[in-house]
């Protein structure tokens, strides 16, 4: 599938995250090309673009979950991804849904509270996750990202279905990782409170017609 | 990664257990087992003759039973995407997740055998030869599942596809294991041993390789 010995993913141990020559293809469409960008430890990048684009398929490339068609990603060493899904029990207490990830990193249910009390769901620590709206469920997700030790943030549309307080504490707490020499790469439509230091705007690129 | 697999396997089996999907294949298991005499009718040397057989089916289908939930649900929920980030290969997913499956699939289903061959009137030797094999070929049956469960995730139809999957592979523990019961010398018990190590040595691999080619 990948063209040339180039494709190389995660040269893991560097504290900084590189993308070079970075394309993707997914079924019969490259989705982007020749991507180049890098981000340092106390950086925050914004990927934005229509729909289609390729933004959630960069941060799943970035996560080592797809390969790339060609080009090398560096990453740091520990990633945290938080996408659309929940992966935690649905049927479980969200303390306890949590402390399923806590033992996965390392954590404790110290740690658990205080990932809850960042996203203003510590109140609702022994309600199962099935009675969770929409907001809340996201802020569950955000939540289990914010539990791991990782220093690269993956977040793929983390506001969405959060009221402005919740953006606004979303922002606390990406300001509090970013200050801590963390790193996070997000893709949103809705304005993140923090400042960007990289803007990466994918465009849908034109269909290359097969020549004969 | 040992603590890795300790917390995957107690999440899985505790899920299990805890939301009663345990028990199916034991009531499955249990009324093909009553259904039989029914069938054939309550002639005692029939029933002696063909009754280890009958179970050895009844504990194939039971196999299929809980397929769906072995790894679809973890698959749409993104818990083995978050694994993966985490570094954790889908070998030892795929590896915990026949563990746990055994633990929740194995033990419930030899005490459903030993319920189920009272009613076909198996008692001394033949019973425990019957438990043995069953016991040897539980690991396998699990592999299987797992197998087959992590083939036809994002498949629509899966369950019917899982059954024409499983009858192919499960045809080896079929003849060493009901070929067990008949068997006078330890022959059978010894080559179902062998082909159930087989399976159970592929699953991590064949597993992981699915849900690999499934995430692309």
């Amino acid at each position: 599938m990948s063209e040339g010995a180039s494709t190389k993913i995660g040269e893991e141990g560097s504290d900084s995250l590189r993308a070079k020559a970075l394309s993707c293809v997914r079924g019969d469409k490259m989705l982007f090309r020749d991507l180049n960008f890098a981000l340092s430890p106390g950086q925050a990048g914004l990927v934005t673009g229509p729909n289609g684009v390729g933004k959630s398929s960069l941060l799943r490339l970035i996560a080592g979950l797809l390969q790339p068609f060609s080009g090398s990603v560096d990453t740091p060493l520990s990633i945290a991804l938080c996408d659309d899904r929940m992966a935690l029990d649905e049927n479980l207490p969200l303390a306890i849904a949590l402390r399923f990830w806590a033992k996965l990193d390392g954590k404790t249910d110290t740690d658990c509270m205080i990932a809850m009390d960042a996203v203003g769901l510590g109140h609702l620590a022994e309600v199962p996750i099935r009675y969770f709206s929409t907001g809340q469920r996201q802020r569950a997700r955000l939540a289990r990202t914010f539990l791991s030790s990782a220093n690269l943030w993956l977040l793929d549309e983390p506001a969405n279905g959060l009221d402005a307080a919740s953006v606004e504490l979303l922002g606390k707490t990406l300001q509090a990782h970013l200050d801590d020499g963390g790193m996070i790469l997000a893709a949103s439509h809705i304005a993140l409170p923090i400042a960007f230091d990289l803007k990466l705007e994918l465009d849908a690129l034109e269909p290359v017609e097969a020549s004969l | 990664m040992i603590g890795a697999l300790k917390t995957l396997i107690w999440r899985d089996v505790r899920q299990s257990y805890a939301s009663g999907g345990t028990w199916l294949p034991v009531i499955f298991y249990l009324s093909a087992a009553t259904l039989f005499p029914f069938a054939v009718g309550p002639d005692r040397d029939l029933l002696l003759q063909t009754g280890g057989g009958i179970l050895w089916i009844a504990a194939l289908l039971a196999t299929l039973l809980p397929l769906d939930r072995l790894v679809q649900p973890d698959l749409d929920n993104g818990l083995y995407d978050q694994l993966i980030v985490r570094g954790i290969t889908d070998e030892l997913i795929t590896f915990a997740r026949l563990i746990s499956h055994w633990l929740a699939f194995g033990p419930p289903l030899l005490f459903a055998a030993l319920l189920a061959s009272g009613l076909m009137g198996l008692e001394g030797p033949p019973l425990v030869t019957l438990l043995a094999s069953l016991a040897i070929a539980t690991p396998a049956l699990a592999g299987l599942a797992v197998m087959i469960a992590a083939l036809t995730a994002g498949l629509k139809g899966a369950g019917a596809l899982g059954g024409l999957l499983l009858v192919p592979l499960a045809i080896p523990l079929l003849i060493f294991g009901a070929g067990s019961l008949a068997d006078q010398t330890s022959s059978a018990l010894l080559f179902l041993s062998a082909v159930s190590l087989l399976l159970v040595a592929i699953t991590p691999f064949a597993a992981g390789a699915a849900l690999r080619a499934v995430r692309e």
